[in-house]
C-alpha cells in the first residue's frame, strides 16, 4: 500500500472511533457527533466518552480514554475544548490511537493564544505518531463504512466523488447538492485550519484511493504551492480535479517595481496553476459539484464535437450559443444523419445542428435518434433538451378533475412511460458508444415535486439532470478541456 | 532591498540565457554614439542607459527611427544633457531599429506561494490597460509554453493577422521557457519585465528590458 494511503487510512477508514465530548445534553458538538455516526451506521465499533459515564442516546458510554481497550480505536473525533485536547490526545497514544480528527475551535483562528495551542497541539502530534486533520473542522465523511464523523449533516448517498474542503459549510454544499441529486460521494473531509494534514494530502491520498473517480476541492489558500502543483500533476494524470477557488479575486496585487509584478494577481497565478495541472475550475458551487458529478458518471469524449438535441426551438438556440461561446464545436450535421432522421419525423425539423424536432418525434423517434448520433463517427458528444416535458402534461392530467376517465389514464401512462424511457435511452447509448450524453432541463426538480418519471429516469441511471443546457455545456466544456489535457499527457 | 539593472546590463544577461536581443552598444558620448550608429547601420535607436533608468518613455529619453550622424550626434548630446544628478554614470545605448507592428509583454515575477512564475501578455503601452496576460509557474515545458500563449484571451492576434506573418511560437516558447529556467537558476533575480517584446515579422525580439535583481548588501 501507498505511504498516503497507509497515513491516512485511520482516518477514512478507521475500525474504532473514540468520540470525546459526548454529554447528555444532545446539542453539544460531541452529543450531535455521536448522534451522527449512529445514525448513519457507522460499521465500526464507537467509544463515546462521558465524563459521569451517563447514559446517552440509550447507550452506555466510558469515563476515561484510558478504559477504552488498547488496540480498539484507531481514530480519535475530539469535540473538547482546547485546553483539554493534549491531554486526551496523550491518553489517546496510549491505547493506539493513530489519527485525531479535532473538530474543536479556540485554536488559530481564535487569535494568539489559540495559535499557539495549535502549535502545541501539532509537536504533540507528532511526538505521539499520531495524525491531526483540523482542527476547526467539520468533520469526515466516508461512505464505504458508512461513517458521518461530522458536528452537522449532511451524509450524502455513496458514490465516486471525493471532497476536501477549507471551508466545512461549503463541503456540505457539496454534499447536499449529491443529496439532491443523487451522484453521492466516497470521502469528504473538512480541513478546518490545516494544521498539520492540509488539502494537498487529502488529494493526494484522493488520487491514489480506489474508490475515488474524481476529486472536489473547495480552498481559499494555499501555503506550499509548489508541493500542491506536483500532488495536483500526479492525480490529474489518472482522474481529474475539480477546484472551486474562494478569495483569489484581482485584490491581492503585489506591491510590485515591475510590470510583471503589477499584473501577477493570485487570480492570475491560480489560473496558470489549474491549466498547467488539469485542474477543471469551477466558478460556483453548483457548477463545482455538477462538473465533478458529470466525471464521475460520464466517459470522457474524444474531443470537442458536439450535438444538440431538442423537442422545442428556444432552448437549442440557447444551448447552441453557450457551445459556440464557451468553445465547443457545434458541428454541421452531418449528411447521413439529416437522410435517416428526415425519414423519422416531419419536414418542420430544423435539419441541422441543433436538432430541433420541433414537436415532430412520435414514439420511438427519441431513443433512436439518440442512438444513432451517439453511434455516428463525427459526434464526440451529445446534449440533449426536455426532458419531462410530456411526464408534466401526465401530472397535469392526474392532478386534475378529468382524470383517469376519457381515456386519460392510457395516455397519462404512455407519457410518464416515454420521458422514464428517453432518460434510460440517454444513458444507454452513452455507455454504449462510450460518448458524454448530458440531458438537461428545467424540470428537474419536478422529480421531488411529483416524481416526475423523467428527471427521475436520470436520477435512477446514476446520472445528473442539469437544470439548464448553459449548465450541462459547462460541464461538457470540462470534460473536453480535461479530455485533451489526458490525450496529450499520453501522447 | 532591490535594485534594477540597467537597460544594457538587462538585455546582455537575457541574450547570454539564449533571448533574442537587436545588435547594440553603450557608449558615453555623442561621438561614440556616431561610430556605434555607423557600425550598427542606420537607422538607429538611441536611449539613456542606466542603473534605475525606468519609464523612459514617459521622460522621453527615447529618441527612435534616427537615420544619420548629424542626428545621432545632436540627440546622444540631448540625452546625456538630462541625466540626473544620480544618473553621472548613464550613457547612451545605440540599437539597431526594430519594427514590428505587435507588442509583446513577457516577464517573471517571484510568488510567495508558487515560486518563479513566468508571464505572457499583449504589451507594449497598452499592457496594463488591456490586462491580456496570463502565467505559468516555472520550469515550462514545451507544452506549457505552449498553453501560456493559447491562455490570452486574444491569442489570434499571433497568428496571420492583417498583413503580419504567424508568430514564431516555437521561438516565443523558448523564451518563455528560458524566463522560468532563469527564475529557478538565479534566485538573486526578483523580476524580469520584457516589454515590449515585438515581433519582427514572425520573429520575437527584446525591445526593452528590465532585471530586477537582490541588492548587494555592501
Amino acid at each position: 500500500m501507498s505511504e498516503i494511503l497507509e497515513r491516512l487510512r485511520p482516518l477514512f477508514y478507521p475500525e474504532g472511533i473514540i468520540v470525546t465530548g459526548v454529554s447528555a445534553h444532545p446539542g453539544k458538538f460531541g452529543s450531535a457527533s455521536y448522534h451522527n455516526l449512529l445514525r448513519f451506521g457507522f460499521k465500526g465499533e464507537l467509544y463515546p466518552i462521558n465524563r459521569d459515564g451517563a447514559e446517552v442516546l440509550g447507550r452506555p458510554t466510558w469515563r476515561k480514554i484510558s478504559d477504552v481497550p488498547s488496540g480498539a480505536a484507531d481514530l480519535a473525533f475530539l469535540c473538547t475544548p482546547a485546553s483539554v485536547n493534549e491531554e486526551l490526545l496523550r491518553e489517546c497514544a496510549k491505547v493506539g490511537v493513530r489519527a485525531a480528527f479535532v473538530a474543536s475551535g479556540g485554536y488559530s483562528e481564535a487569535g494568539d493564544e489559540g495559535r499557539h495551542l495549535e502549535h502545541r497541539l501539532v509537536a504533540l502530534a507528532k511526538e505521539l505518531g499520531i495524525v491531526i486533520a483540523g482542527p476547526n473542522g467539520q468533520g469526515i465523511v466516508s461512505t464505504p463504512i458508512s461513517m458521518c464523523a461530522q458536528i452537522v449533516p449532511p451524509y450524502p448517498p455513496s458514490g465516486p466523488i471525493s471532497m476536501a474542503s477549507q471551508s466545512g459549510n461549503i463541503g456540505a454544499s457539496f454534499m447536499n447538492y449529491g443529496v439532491l441529486t443523487g451522484v453521492g460521494f466516497s470521502k469528504g473531509i473538512s480541513c478546518g485550519n490545516s494544521a498539520q494534514l492540509e488539502l494537498a494530502d487529502y488529494l493526494e491520498y484522493f488520487g491514489e484511493d480506489p474508490e475515488t473517480l474524481v476529486s472536489l476541492a473547495y480552498l481559499e489558500g494555499i501555503d506550499d504551492g509548489r508541493r500542491f502543483l506536483e500532488v495536483a500533476r500526479a492525480h490529474s494524470a489518472r482522474k481529474p480535479i475539480v477546484a472551486l477557488v474562494g478569495g483569489v479575486t484581482e485584490r491581492g496585487k503585489r506591491a510590485a517595481s515591475s510590470h510583471t509584478g503589477a499584473l501577477a494577481s493570485n487570480a492570475r497565478i491560480f489560473a496558470g496553476v489549474c491549466r498547467q495541472a488539469g485542474i477543471a475550475r469551477a466558478e460556483t458551487v453548483e457548477e463545482a459539484y455538477e462538473v465533478a458529478a458529470t466525471f464521475a458518471r460520464q466517459p470522457l469524449p474524444r474531443g470537442p464535437r458536439t450535438l444538440v438535441l431538442t423537442v422545442a426551438g428556444g432552448w437549442g438556440v440557447l444551448t447552441a450559443d453557450a457551445c459556440i461561446q464557451i468553445g465547443l464545436d457545434l458541428i454541421p450535421l452531418s449528411e447521413d444523419l439529416r437522410e435517416q432522421i428526415d425519414k423519422m419525423v416531419p419536414a418542420r425539423w430544423s435539419r441541422g445542428n441543433p436538432i430541433d424536432l420541433a414537436g415532430g418525434e412520435t414514439r420511438d423517434t427519441i431513443p433512436e435518434v439518440l442512438e444513432l448520433t451517439a453511434a455516428h463517427p463525427d459526434v464526440d458528444a451529445i446534449v440533449y433538451l426536455g426532458i419531462g416535458i410530456q411526464a408534466a402534461q401526465a401530472h397535469a392530467i392526474k392532478s386534475g378533475p378529468f382524470y383517469p376517465d376519457h381515456g386519460l389514464d392510457r395516455v397519462v401512462e404512455f407519457h410518464e412511460r416515454q420521458d422514464r424511457r428517453y432518460a434510460l435511452a440517454a444513458a444507454e447509448a452513452s455507455e454504449r458508444h462510450k460518448k458524454p450524453i448530458l440531458v438537461a432541463s428545467d424540470l428537474v426538480h419536478t422529480d421531488r415535486a411529483y416524481g416526475n418519471p423523467g428527471p427521475v429516469g436520470v436520477k435512477e441511471s446514476g446520472r445528473v439532470a442539469y437544470p439548464s443546457g448553459h449548465r450541462a455545456v459547462r460541464a461538457l466544456a470540462q470534460l473536453v478541456r480535461y479530455s485533451r489535457y489526458r490525450q496529450r499527457l499520453e501522447s | 532591498m532591490s535594485e534594477t539593472l540597467s537597460e544594457f546590463e538587462s538585455k546582455r544577461l537575457l541574450s547570454e540565457a539564449g533571448i533574442p536581443t537587436p545588435a547594440e552598444r553603450l557608449v558615453f558620448s555623442p561621438a561614440e554614439a556616431v561610430l556605434a550608429a555607423e557600425e550598427l547601420s542606420y537607422p538607429v535607436a538611441l536611449k539613456l542607459c542606466g542603473r534605475g533608468i525606468a519609464h523612459k518613455t514617459e521622460r522621453n529619453l527615447v529618441r527612435l527611427d534616427l537615420v544619420d550622424a548629424g542626428n545621432v550626434r545632436r540627440q546622444a548630446e540631448d540625452l546625456l544633457a538630462q541625466r540626473g544628478p544620480d544618473e553621472a554614470g548613464a550613457g547612451v545605448l545605440v540599437s539597431s531599429m526594430i519594427h514590428g507592428r505587435r507588442e509583446l509583454i513577457a516577464g517573471l515575477v517571484r510568488d510567495p506561494q508558487f515560486g518563479p512564475c513566468v508571464m505572457l501578455g499583449l504589451g507594449g503601452v497598452f499592457a496594463e490597460a488591456l490586462s491580456d496576460v496570463a502565467f505559468a509557474v516555472a520550469p515550462l515545458g514545451p507544452s506549457d509554453a505552449e498553453d501560456l500563449i493559447d491562455a490570452l484571451t486574444y491569442a489570434r492576434v499571433l497568428s496571420r493577422f492583417r498583413g503580419e506573418p504567424e508568430a514564431d511560437r516555437e521561438k516565443l516558447g523558448q523564451i518563455l521557457q528560458t524566463l522560468g529556467q532563469i527564475g529557478l537558476d538565479r534566485p538573486d533575480i526578483r523580476s524580469i519585465d520584457i516589454n515590449p517584446l515585438i515581433l519582427v515579422g514572425s520573429r520575437p525580439v527584446v525591445a526593452d528590458a528590465l532585471v530586477e535583481v537582490e541588492a548587494n548588501p555592501s
